[in-house]
């Protein structure tokens, strides 16, 4: 299958995605990318010690990332969605309400590692759609991945998707356990042939030591469009983890600009899995609204509290 | 009773075969009492451009072979020339029997030219290449290779040391050669081309011509296949060559005919006469999984 | 299995076949570098230390490409001031070279710093003065010319360790060097600092549309003290060319630039004894094969024939594809060229800036002609260019023959010409089928196969799975047609040396 995606070569990735941090973005070029990626948000929590409580406020934060002392509210978008553990689904759809614009996305599939038997990781799916979960974000199986057995791989992702029914589905490769871009755009070919129109590949958990990069979200992104061109069925892309400024937010959003090209500016299609990125995108909003620059607990949820 | 000997009729040799000059011109040649010798072939352009004709077809093979395999090629040719020190000595010097020391003296110097140079075939490279240190993640490395075919241009003087002085450094990295004799002592190089023929040197990797300067340095200076020009010439030739090599930017590497050159000095050799004639190739390649 | 990637047609013809839309939802704002250039209104000779006044007292009006704005008047060197400036380079020259090399060396040190200090301002001038994408004068044609100082200064002091056996090693002793418009300051760099590590003097002349960086960096040789009339820099056109090539101070006669003028500086230098070397032009094959990581090989295509505006000797002009991948590698180069930015240079996200000069503008556009005329086909995104100033946009031709002008000579400008080829014999076949030989392009993914071509193409310098790269530790330079001598690296300083 190699023979017939091509190569690709790493030196040559991180070249052509330097370039895109030479990108200057400026003025109404820069408020457009911020709230652009404002709205792509799937803001997350993913941890052992989250609470009903927790999940609860990351909803507010999600529908208004920030109030302005009378500005217009709709200034700031919503972000695109939440993303929690299956078992906070049902607190989170209860904050969120029955129809809300804010997706809830969890990752089940015995996230991270995966490393649950099949039976159980469907179960998990089915459970999360059912506590009303409108995407799911399932990881791979890497070992069967790293071990060649790529029919297995593509199997399962069959199997989730399935068990997904109406949810949209998001497949996260673990590109650090992959390694090579190689490998990365091989996964992005197993998975895209699968996946329907609205469902997402994804980088990584966030839980390993390098996530989102620049150069993986290349190779990905660059397997989308080869997919696309070749039978019109658009699937989108999620970095995560590792994407905390703006600065890199935009970015990102450069190479789907000069790569997948407008169609992909759009939560629709792009996401980007992260939690303090939120707050260092408003707060370079309010400094181009006031001209000031921000502190960061000027803004909720702020982990920072110097 | 005596017998009437039978005498060789000096030939030309290029492309591993004996000719006489396309054009069946010759011009007599005589010993230093004046004792007539034979008649040297007057090479014309032709000659020339069907030499270096047989030069580019013998350099790919030439040049690819191992750098081991040439130094062993030049080795059984200074063998050859060693084991035909006396035929060799007296075609320096025919009709002077006292001037036989000073020849094998010469002899015995081209030997030790060609051990010199047969000894550089696998060595040049280590010196002349390089890996080098770039600021990116790349593996650079610059490699030499041979010019092609490469012009010699022998001077009147030691009409086999300074001929051969000339090739050795140009056939040692891959080089083919067509070269020009001793205008005054052509004779030699004749000999020699018989010498070269029963070595192993592949045919056409050296093609030795006879004739006048005047005549063939102009096609020396513009034949854009010569790649190369390494000689000694006048100043007037010089100037020549250069106006004419303009055209097909030809690599020149000429000595003044006016200085002498000692060729009997160990000066004369070493690794420089061969970077003069090879190029420098650097390649980039990414390191990355 | 997924089959491969755009290789095949949609198996759908009646529906219209998907497109990627690069349009303008997001636009980028202007982004000007509003770094101060520091231009003086008028910019007298260098020579002898000093800023001196032309004898004849003329001036020209340097340009910017890009708005036809002038910029400053330079002036004109006639035989009078060259001489004057090879006479402040022999002077200078025994002193120069006495000096220790651990001394010639800390000089070049301090030019490499005092470049890095200035480095933003000189990139604005060199935008405003040539044309290119202030992102490369930027990130390219200033550090790398403040890193060949830097690296040449610490040859300086090793010129034993860098030729071995040989007797001695001397200068050849003053310099003059000609040197192009396309990387002004670079070139220079290329030139002065191996010439000046070795002990040399030097008459250095700029290219007539670029002589400003040269002029600023006169500031910086001035703020290093290097002693006067080390270097020497005379200004002005083709008879300022003719006259510093010409002067008989000249041991040697460094060049870059056309093949065509390095033929006549040959000719104009023959039985003079000068040594020369001459980097000369090119027509480089890029060749890609059906293996290659071909996004990857995509973007060294775009970085082979459009950095620079295709101003570059060693630009991948000649694009040669294996027919297997062709129909891929062509539809995503369309893809490609329409992200990029054609206009204003001193903006920070313009990917080609100006064409140099009105004449050279001239010229591309003639060998496009050319090629249309002949029968390829010409593939130019959509893209607006300025009124004012000389501009072209990134152009591809497919259905090029070899005997086509277009894929024979050298176009200088973003042009790049597109052939296929069958197997590795024909690949290296037409990449050896011209008389230039400077560089060549590798795209393949089999290791063996890039040894093997690399061996075969008859070219200076080969990338594989790269182009365009540079650096001041790798020799550069032609084979061929494309000129001799070297410059980098151990092998560019041996061109600046005697050899006893």
């Amino acid at each position: 299958m190699l023979d017939e995606m091509g190569p690709v070569d790493a030196v040559g990735v991180e070249e052509r995605v330097a370039k895109y941090g030479t990108r200057s973005i400026k003025k109404a070029a820069k408020l457009f990318g911020l709230k652009l990626a404002v709205s792509m948000v799937d803001l997350t929590t993913l941890e052992g010690k989250d609470t009903p409580g927790k999940v609860a406020a990351l909803c507010v934060k999600a529908r208004t990332p920030h109030e302005i002392a009378g500005g217009d509210p709709a200034q700031i978008p919503m972000v695109a969605a939440v993303c929690v553990y299956p078992a906070m689904v049902r607190h989170a759809r209860r904050a969120l309400g029955a129809s809300s614009s804010v997706k809830i996305a969890s990752v089940a599939t015995a996230f991270p590692s995966g490393q649950a038997p099949l039976r159980t990781r469907l179960a998990e799916v089915r459970a999360a759609v059912a506590d009303g979960a409108d995407e799911v974000d399932m990881v791979i199986n890497r070992g069967a991945f790293l071990a060649g057995e790529f029919g297995r791989v593509q199997d399962e992702i069959a199997a989730v998707l399935e068990a997904c029914g109406p949810a949209a589905l998001k497949v996260i490769f673990e590109t650090s356990e992959l390694e090579t871009y190689d490998n990365i755009r091989l996964a992005s070919f197993l998975a895209l042939r699968l996946l329907r129109p609205g469902d997402f590949i994804k980088t990584s958990t966030g839980k390993t030591s390098s996530n989102a990069t620049l150069g993986n979200n290349q190779v990905m992104i660059e397997a989308i469009r080869d997919h696309y061109l070749q039978t019109g069925v658009a699937i989108g892309m999620k970095p995560a983890g590792g994407i905390r400024t703006a600065k890199q937010a935009l970015t990102f959003l450069v190479a789907v600009k000069e790569t997948l090209g407008d169609a992909w500016l759009t939560n629709r299609r792009y996401r980007f899995g992260a939690s303090s990125l939120l707050n260092d995108l408003l707060r370079q909003l309010e400094k181009e609204r006031t001209g000031a620059y921000q502190a960061p607990y000027a803004f909720s949820e702020a982990t920072e509290s110097y | 009773m005596t017998r009437l000997p039978i005498t060789k009729t000096p030939k030309v040799y290029v492309g591993g075969a004996f000719i006489r000059s396309e054009s069946g011109r010759t011009f007599p040649f005589k010993d230093a009492r004046g004792a007539f010798v034979g008649h040297i072939p007057q090479c014309t352009r032709k000659d020339l451009r069907n030499a270096v004709e047989a030069a580019a077809k013998a350099g790919p093979g030439w040049a690819r072979r191992t750098a081991y395999n040439r130094g062993q090629i030049l080795y059984r040719l200074a063998e050859m020339i060693e084991a035909r020190t006396g035929e060799l000595a007296a075609a320096l010097t025919p009709g002077q029997p006292k001037g036989v020391a000073a020849a094998t003296r010469e002899i015995g110097a081209c030997v030790d030219r060609m051990i010199h140079y047969a000894g550089w075939a696998d060595k040049y490279e280590q010196l002349l290449g390089s890996v080098n240190p770039v600021a990116a993640p790349y593996f650079n490395f610059t490699v030499t290779e041979p010019m092609g075919v490469v012009g010699i241009l022998a001077p009147a003087e030691a009409p086999l040391l300074a001929l051969l002085s000339l090739i050795a450094p140009a056939i040692v990295s891959g080089n083919t050669v067509v070269a020009l004799a001793s205008e005054p002592n052509p004779y030699p190089a004749t000999v020699l081309g018989e010498v070269l023929a029963t070595s192993d040197l592949p045919a056409g990797v050296v093609n030795l011509l006879t004739g006048f300067r005047k005549e063939l340095i102009p096609t020396f200076a513009t034949h854009a296949h010569l790649r190369a020009l390494s000689g000694v010439t006048s100043a007037e030739e010089t100037k020549a060559l250069q106006i004419g090599a303009a055209d097909s930017i030809k690599r020149l590497h000429l000595q003044p005919a006016e200085s002498p050159i000692d060729w009997y000095d160990p000066r004369v050799q070493g690794l420089y006469p061969i970077r003069n004639l090879v190029e420098f190739k650097t390649t980039w390649h990414p390191v990355g999984a | 299995m997924p089959a491969a990637p755009a290789a095949k047609k949609s198996r759908r013809p009646s529906r219209p076949a998907p497109e990627l839309i690069f349009g303008d939802l997001w636009e980028f704002d202007p982004a000007p570098e509003t770094a101060d250039p520091k231009l003086k209104p008028r910019y007298d000779l260098f020579i002898g230390g000093a800023f001196v006044a032309p004898a004849a007292g003329r001036y020209f009006d340097s340009i910017n490409p890009a708005n036809e704005q002038k910029l400053a008047e330079i002036a004109v060197a006639d035989e009078r001031d060259v001489d004057a400036a090879y006479a402040a380079a022999r002077r200078a020259q025994p002193g120069w070279e006495r000096l220790s090399g651990a001394e010639r060396g800390k000089y070049l040190y301090r030019l490499a710093r005092l470049l890095q200090d200035r480095a933003r301002e000189f990139a604005v001038a060199e935008t405003l003065d040539g044309g290119k994408p202030i992102k490369e004068s930027r990130d390219f044609d200033v550090p790398m010319s403040a890193a060949h100082f830097f690296y040449h200064a610490g040859w300086a002091d090793k010129l034993d360790y860098a030729f071995p056996g040989a007797r001695s090693i001397s200068a050849h002793g003053v310099v003059g060097q000609v040197i192009p418009w396309n990387f002004p300051l670079l070139m220079l760099a290329w030139k002065l600092a191996p010439a000046l590590a070795t002990g040399n003097t030097v008459v250095l002349k700029p290219a007539e549309t670029t002589s400003i960086t040269a002029l600023k960096l006169a500031e910086i040789l001035q703020e290093a003290e290097l002693p006067p009339g080390v270097v020497n820099f005379v200004t002005g056109a083709g008879e300022t060319g003719a006259a510093v090539v010409a002067h008989p101070a000249a041991a040697k006669i460094a060049f870059t630039g056309s093949t065509e003028v390095g033929r006549r500086i040959m000719r104009a230098t023959a039985g003079t004894g000068k040594k020369l070397t001459l980097e000369l032009g090119g027509k480089a094959a890029n060749i890609v094969f059906d293996d290659a990581p071909l996004d990857q090989a995509v973007e060294g295509i775009v970085n082979g024939i459009f950095f620079n505006q295709g101003h570059v000797c060693c630009a991948g002009s000649r694009l040669l594809v294996q027919e297997g991948v062709a129909d891929t590698v062509i539809a995503k180069l369309k893809q490609r060229i329409r992200v990029l930015r054609v206009g204003d240079p001193i903006d920070k996200n313009t990917d080609i800036g100006a064409i140099n000069s009105r004449e050279q503008l001239e010229r591309i556009r003639r060998l496009v002609d050319a090629g249309v005329k002949e029968g390829a086909t010409l593939h130019q995104p959509p893209c607006r260019l300025p009124a004012k100033g000389f501009y072209f946009q990134p152009s591809l031709f497919t259905d090029v023959q070899q005997s086509h002008r277009i894929a024979r000579e050298e176009i200088f400008g973003p042009v790049l010409s597109i052939l296929t080829f069958r197997t590795v014999d024909e690949a290296i076949e037409k990449a050896n089928n011209t008389a230039y030989g400077l560089s060549a392009g590798v795209w393949t993914d089999k290791g063996s196969r890039i040894l093997k071509m690399s061996t075969e193409l008859k070219a200076g310098v080969v990338w594989a799975n790269t182009y365009n790269k540079f650096d001041p530790a790798s020799p550069f330079g032609g084979y061929k047609e494309s000129g001799f001598g070297r410059e980098g690296g151990r092998h560019g300083l041996a061109d600046y040396v005697k050899l006893g």
